[in-house]
């Protein structure tokens, strides 16, 4: 009996404090599921690593530092809401062949692993290659999965997001992406002379 | 409120379309301007290649939109594919005040008399409808003359001589070559060329209470930021406007040409600003909405008097659409040949035009406008990388040293290569859209190799480290429709071959005109800017003058 009542004031008392704590946390925490309008934090990750294959950083940064992938979740809400199917699809195919082939995720992929697997994606013998080693490994992979992998694991999806990432590095900072007019400083272009005023400060030679 | 009855009609406000209107008004004649756009700002757009009317990947910058607007595109036989104003395929003239007057790169060229003479001087030519035009160069030189003065043009003739003949120079001096195309000059000339700056509808000194061209880079897609490229809307609309004559009717779609009991063309049905349909009566109706949106117009005018759709008697309204098969050739070299003077096109040459052995017609060779960075990853020589590091690194090695050289070569028409409408696709107003199907000329490869070689070559002689040809024609291909859109109301004094007279009229009604690229019996091997503004003054110049005469075209 005692216990219980111990119990039930612990209990009480727990609540409260997590009640107060709760008041205390940033609400988003709570609210959102994602950092992304339209991705995943997941599938954030993933396009973070694809287009930074797309446009890797050299002595110049590279798609991510330019923030592609926030252009490209921008679009998907936007002008591009009708590609949202096949981002979300071939999406979770890249990843569903990653487990497969490798026990990893894409990301985690050594950086010419990550190449290998987009050069067969373009070349559209990807997802062949999943289904084949998986059999080979002894782990055939379920049907469901499968049809995943055989439906959106297809080179009109590289294509899409390889364009996209050219979109977002080359493009106006406007949408989201070309991160301080990093591309244009890159290529040695100054931002627009406007005539009678200069809107952007950016230098035209380093960073 | 019914609306007050009008003289004239016109519905399209863009290079034929503004000249019309400003020739009826300033004759007098009460003149309502349908435009279904509206003012386009460049604020609205800044220096945004993804949304341009060049590079379109997040929608047409001045319209049409991709939520109103769509087309049906049949790529091949039975293959119908719905396309959207920012797809390649739809051939997106921009919807506002001026057309693609504002945003296009402004090149300012007179046809050739060859150019009105293409049957009398090729011959027939199978499986193509190369024919005459019923007017020659000679009776559209004063129009032409008039376009050049009234809406701007800059270029110098006399150091082309294949030009054609002129009364009057160019009113504004020619621009001063920039890096790339003073190497072309010179290179040119070593191989007994004929080089000469590209005559432009741009302010080279101020002029016509505009200022003069600033050479940003981001020129062609774009309206001006300094208003100095001359199109329709900051010209002859503005005149219009100021005779009082004129009313500009924006935000209004023109979805039929309305005919009476009799049989008698009484004026148009459009949709208003609020989308709310609306009847505006007129003596005459002047269609300018482009070779596409013309034919869909008549085609859509269907009433017992005109079962298959206005002037379609002989079924020819829609047929023989043509664009250009832009040809060329791109080149690397090993030092920067970019000086960021836009809009880049600077230099051409017309030593290719006509008269090529064993070739139908040719083309002008510029050299071409600046590829803005985004439009720049697609330009790789053959088997170069797509994507990844090799890319970046081309992308920065390379963006100041390419040379590019291309140009129009003129499509020949076919009677298959057509506009027409389907029935069972419409737009947000419910009104059947175009249907673009057909086959282009397979009669084009031998040009287009022809041309791509010459560019090539030029490009070599300059000094470029490696070149790679662009556009040539190697197999069936749908046919075009871009913004270079043609022919599909060919005029013709035979009304069985023909939709319109040589006047623009439509041949079986007394007062239907059309005044755009439609009329077009064939392209040219030019840019047709300066051409349908030509037509323009053309046609209205006609009207006006019948009007003051008495004529009611009743």
């Amino acid at each position: 009996m005692d216990e219980t009542i111990y119990s039930r004031r612990k209990f009480i008392k727990t609540l409260s404090i997590g009640v107060g704590s709760l008041l205390l946390l940033p609400r988003c925490t709570f609210s959102k599921a994602s950092d992304w309008r339209f991705f995943t934090n997941e599938e954030g990750a993933l396009v973070d690593a694809i287009v930074e294959q797309i446009i890797p950083t050299d002595e110049w940064p590279g798609a991510k530092y330019a923030m592609v992938t926030n252009f490209i979740d921008k679009q998907l809400v936007g002008p591009y809401t009708r590609h949202q199917e096949i981002y979300r699809n071939s999406l979770s195919a890249i990843q569903i062949a990653c487990k497969k082939a490798f026990s990893k995720k894409f990301e985690e992929l050594a950086w010419d692993e990550q190449t290998d697997f987009l050069v067969s994606l373009e070349k559209n013998e990807i997802a062949t290659k999943v289904l084949d080693k998986s059999v080979a490994n002894g782990n055939p992979i379920r049907d469901a999965d499968k049809a995943i992998i055989e439906n959106w694991l297809k080179s009109n999806f590289f294509s899409l997001i390889r364009n996209h990432t050219m979109q977002g590095f080359y493009g106006s900072p406007r949408h989201g992406g070309n991160y301080k007019f990093v591309s244009y400083r890159m290529i040695g272009l100054d931002p627009y002379p406007i005539m009678g005023q200069n809107r952007y400060k950016a230098s035209s030679n380093g960073q | 409120m019914a609306n007050k009855h009008v003289n004239a009609i016109v519905v399209g406000s863009g290079a034929g379309g503004g000249v019309v209107a400003k020739e009826l008004s300033v004759a007098g004649m009460s003149v309502v301007l349908f435009e279904r756009g509206g003012w386009a700002k460049y604020d609205d757009h800044d220096q945004d290649e993804l949304f341009s009317q060049r590079t379109t990947v997040l929608g047409n910058a001045y319209g049409p939109d991709n939520i109103r607007y769509k087309r049906v595109r049949m790529w091949s036989e039975g293959e119908k594919t719905i396309v959207l104003p920012n797809e390649g395929g739809y051939g997106n003239n921009a919807a506002c005040v001026g057309s693609g007057t504002v945003s296009y790169g402004a090149m300012a060229w007179r046809f050739m008399p060859e150019d009105f003479k293409m049957k009398s001087t090729y011959g027939h030519v199978e499986g193509t409808t190369l024919e005459d035009w019923p007017i020659s160069y000679e009776d559209l030189e004063p129009c032409y003359e008039k376009a050049e003065w009234e809406i701007g043009v800059a270029g110098d003739d006399s150091l082309n001589p294949f030009a054609p003949p002129r009364k009057k120079p160019q009113p504004m001096p020619p621009f001063e070559h920039n890096k790339e195309a003073q190497l072309l000059e010179v290179t040119a000339k070593r191989l007994g060329w004929h080089p000469f700056p590209i005559p432009m509808l741009r302010n080279s000194i101020p002029y016509g209470g505009r200022p003069q061209c600033y050479r940003i880079r981001g020129c062609v897609g774009f309206a001006c930021p300094v208003n100095a490229k001359c199109g329709t809307h900051n010209t002859v609309i503005p005149v219009a406007i100021a005779t009082g004559n004129c009313e500009l009717r924006t935000h209004c779609v023109v979805s039929e040409i309305n005919v009476d009991d009799s049989g008698k063309i009484t004026g148009v049905t459009y949709f208003d600003e609020k989308n709310k349909k609306q009847t505006q009566t007129a003596d005459i109706v002047v269609v300018a909405g482009s070779a596409t949106e013309t034919a869909r117009l008549l085609l859509n005018s269907k009433s017992s008097f005109f079962p298959t759709g206005i002037g379609n008697e002989n079924d020819w309204v829609g047929r023989n659409l043509q664009d250009h098969a832009y040809c060329g050739a791109n080149g690397i070299f090993d030092h920067d040949i970019y000086d960021d003077k836009g809009p880049g096109a600077s230099i051409a040459i017309s030593d290719f035009n006509h008269h090529n052995p064993g070739i139908v017609g040719g083309g002008v060779i510029c050299n071409e406008f600046n590829a803005l960075p985004y439009l720049f990853t697609g330009i790789r020589p053959p088997g170069a990388a797509r994507w990844g590091a090799e890319h970046k690194k081309f992308q920065r090695e390379n963006y100041k040293r390419i040379g590019r050289a291309q140009g129009p070569y003129q499509e020949l028409p076919t009677f298959d290569g057509r506009v027409d409408v389907d029935n069972t696709v419409k737009d947000f107003w419910g009104i059947p859209v175009c249907r673009l199907s057909g086959k282009a000329s397979i009669k084009d490869a031998d040009g287009t190799a022809f041309m791509a070689d010459k560019a090539e070559k030029w490009l070599l002689e300059a000094g470029a480290i490696q070149t790679w040809k662009t556009g040539v024609v190697t197999g069936e291909r749908p046919v075009g429709g871009g913004q270079h859109q043609a022919g599909t109301c060919r005029m013709g004094n035979d009304p069985k071959t023909s939709v319109c007279d040589k006047y623009g009229r439509v041949h079986s009604t007394p007062n239907v005109f059309v005044a755009d690229g439609s009329l077009h019996v064939t392209n040219g091997g030019f840019n047709p800017a300066l051409t349908i503004m030509a037509l323009g003054y053309w046609v209205g110049g006609y009207i006006a003058g019948e009007w003051l005469k008495g004529n009611r075209f009743k």
